[in-house]
C-alpha cells in the first residue's frame, strides 16, 4: 500500500521548531520557563565581569617587575588560593545553559 | 586577535575599512588607475593600519573592556583628509587619516637633520620649498568620546547633518556632536527601574539617510521603533513601531531568540529599511508598520537544528545585512562561509561561498546549494556537514559598483561583477 506523504499526514506533524523545543526540554528539564526573559538578558549585560582584587593585582604586578624574572611568564597555571590571581588566569566561567553567546 | 569584527566602505567606495578583535583598523584603498578600460578589475590594497583601541579594565566595576572594534562608520569627506568613527564596547574615537606626500626643505634656522643652526652663522636667507616624498598615510585620533555608556555599545551612526552621530548600547542611545567630547545627550532609555522587569534590549540603531531628525532602533524581541527627535528631547515614545504579528500557536522556546534583530539598515533611498533576524532578512516599507513588504529566508533548513544551535551558542550569532547601491539587491551571511544575495526585483536568490580552497582568484563563483534533508543531489551540501564555525557575520557592498567585501573569521574577500 502506498503511503501518501501529502496533506493527510500534515496535521499530525509537529512543526520542526516545536520538535526541536521538545528535544531541548528533554535534555534540560530544568530549563527556565521564561526563555527570553531577564536571565538571558542580564547575562548579556554582565558580559566582561571578572572578580578579582585590583589592589592585590597591582601589588603583584609591581612585585613581578621588581623581581625581573628570567622566564617569559610567571606560572599561570596556579589559580586562586595559591597565588594572587590576575585577570588573565582567572578560570573561564563555564557558560551556563542560559547562554553566554548572547553577549558575544 | 585577527578575527574581523566589522567591515565598511566609505561614501565613494574608494576606501574599505575593517576592524578586528585586537582593536586594529586596517584600511584598504581601491586602485583606480584603469577604471575606464574594459578589463578593469578593482584591487584593494592596504592603505593604512593603526591600533584604534586597547584592552582596558574598569577597576570600579570589575569589568574587562574588550578592545574589539564593534563598528566603524565613515564621515563624508569634507577636505583632503578622511575621517572615521570606530568604537569598542565603551569608547568611540574619531580618527583622521591623512596623506603626506611632500616635505619642506631648506629651512633657514634648522639643518636637514633638525638641529638648530647658530643664527650668527647665517649670512643669507632662502625660502623653504616643498619637495615630493614617498606617500605616507598617517592616522591620528582627533576625538575620544568616552564614559557615556554603562552597557555595551552595539551601534554608531553618523547623522545626515554631518554634525552629530548616535551611539547605542543595550539599553540606551546617546546623541553626540562630533566636535564635543565632554557631553552627550541621552535620547532613548529603556532601562526599567527594576532590572528584574527587563524584557528586551536594543540590538542596533541607525539614523535615516536623509532626514536628520529620524532614527530607528531594533530590539531583541524583533521590533523596530522609529523615533523623531523633533517630538521631544527624550525619544522613549516611538513615532512608529514595526512589528510582524506572530501566530501564537507557532510559538516555541526559540521564537523570541530567533526573532531578535541583529542588524537594521536603511535603504539608500530612505524609503525602506531591512532587518536581519536569525533565519531571515525582512524589508520594511517605512509607511507600513504591521508587517514587512518582503521576507527572504536565509537558511530555513536550520529551523530543524535549533536545539543543537542553542547548545553550541550559534543561535545567538549576530549576522549583518547590506543593500547594494541602488537598493535592488540585499546581501547577508550564513554558515560554512556561505553568503546569500536576494534580487528584490527579479525574485532571484543565490548562495555563494567565500573560500580559498573552493575557488581560485579571478574565477567566477559557483552557486551553492544546501539540501535540507532526504535526497542530496550531487554538488549539494547536506545541513549536517555545514561548518558552523565558519560564519560570515560581516558583509559590505560598494556604494555604487558591484563590488562586495565579505569577511570570514580571519580573512577578507573582495568580489566583483564578472567583467567581460
Amino acid at each position: 500500500m502506498e503511503v501518501d506523504s501529502g496533506a493527510e499526514i500534515q496535521d499530525t506533524v509537529i512543526s520542526p521548531e516545536k520538535a526541536e523545543e521538545a528535544k531541548l526540554k528533554a535534555r534540560y528539564p530544568n530549563l527556565g520557563n521564561k526563555p527570553g526573559g531577564s536571565d538571558l538578558l542580564r547575562k548579556r549585560l554582565q558580559k566582561g565581569q571578572k572578580y578579582f582584587d585590583s589592589g592585590d593585582y597591582n601589588m603583584a604586578k609591581a612585585k613581578i617587575k621588581n623581581k625581573q624574572l628570567p622566564t617569559a611568564a610567571p606560572e599561570k597555571t596556579e589559580i586562586t588560593g595559591d597565588h594572587i590571581p590576575t585577570p588573565q588566569d582567572l578560570p573561564q566561567r563555564k557558560p551556563s545553559l542560559v547562554a553566554s553567546k548572547l553577549a558575544g | 586577535a585577527d578575527i574581523i569584527s566589522t567591515v565598511e566602505f566609505n561614501h565613494t567606495g574608494e576606501l574599505l575599512a575593517t576592524g578586528d578583535k585586537g582593536g586594529r583598523v586596517v584600511i584598504f584603498q581601491q586602485e583606480i588607475e584603469n577604471k575606464n578600460q574594459p578589463l578593469f578589475r578593482s584591487e584593494y590594497n592596504v592603505y593604512s593600519t593603526f591600533q584604534s583601541h586597547e584592552p582596558e579594565f574598569d577597576y570600579l566595576k570589575s569589568l574587562e573592556i574588550e578592545e574589539k572594534i564593534n563598528k566603524i562608520r565613515w564621515l563624508p569627506q569634507k577636505n583632503a583628509a578622511q575621517f572615521l568613527l570606530s568604537t569598542n564596547d565603551k569608547t568611540i574615537k574619531l580618527w583622521k587619516i591623512s596623506e603626506r606626500d611632500k616635505r619642506p626643505e631648506g629651512y633657514n634656522l634648522k639643518e636637514e637633520d633638525g638641529r638648530y643652526k647658530d643664527p650668527n652663522t647665517i649670512t643669507s636667507l632662502r625660502v623653504p620649498v616643498l619637495i615630493p616624498m614617498d606617500l605616507m598615510v598617517e592616522a591620528s585620533p582627533r576625538r575620544v568620546f568616552a564614559n557615556a555608556h554603562t552597557y555595551h555599545i552595539n551601534s554608531i551612526s553618523v547623522n545626515s547633518d554631518n554634525e552629530t552621530y548616535l551611539s547605542a548600547d543595550d539599553l540606551r542611545i546617546n546623541l553626540w556632536h562630533l566636535e564635543i567630547t565632554d557631553r552627550s545627550f541621552n535620547i532613548v532609555d529603556i532601562k526599567p527601574t527594576n532590572m528584574e522587569e527587563l524584557t528586551e534590549v536594543i540590538t542596533a540603531a541607525e539614523f535615516h539617510p536623509h532626514q536628520c531628525n529620524t532614527f530607528v532602533y531594533s530590539s531583541s524581541k524583533g521590533t523596530i521603533r522609529l523615533c523623531d527627535m523633533r517630538t521631544s528631547a527624550l525619544c522613549d515614545k516611538h513615532s512608529k513601531l514595526f512589528e510582524e504579528p506572530e501566530d501564537p500557536s507557532n510559538r516555541s522556546f526559540f521564537s523570541e531568540i530567533i526573532s531578535s534583530i541583529s542588524d537594521v539598515k536603511f535603504s539608500h533611498s530612505g524609503r525602506y529599511m531591512m532587518t536581519r533576524d536569525y533565519l531571515s532578512v525582512k524589508v520594511w516599507d517605512l509607511n507600513m508598520e504591521n508587517r514587512p513588504v518582503e521576507t527572504y529566508q536565509v537558511h530555513e533548513y536550520l529551523r530543524s537544528k535549533l536545539c543543537s544551535l542553542y547548545e553550541n551558542d550559534c543561535i545567538f550569532d549576530k549576522f549583518e545585512c547590506c543593500w547594494n547601491g541602488n537598493d535592488s539587491v540585499v546581501m547577508t551571511g550564513s554558515y560554512n562561509n556561505f553568503f546569500r544575495m536576494f534580487d528584490r526585483g527579479h525574485r532571484r536568490d543565490i548562495t555563494l561561498e567565500a573560500s580559498r580552497e573552493n575557488s581560485k582568484p579571478m574565477q567566477v563563483l559557483k552557486p551553492r546549494k544546501v539540501s535540507a534533508g532526504g535526497k542530496r543531489k550531487k554538488d549539494e551540501i547536506s545541513v549536517d556537514s555545514l561548518d558552523f564555525n565558519k560564519k560570515i557575520l560581516h558583509t559590505a557592498w560598494h556604494p555604487q559598483d558591484n563590488i562586495i567585501a565579505v569577511a570570514t573569521t580571519n580573512n577578507l574577500y573582495i568580489f566583483q561583477d564578472k567583467v567581460n
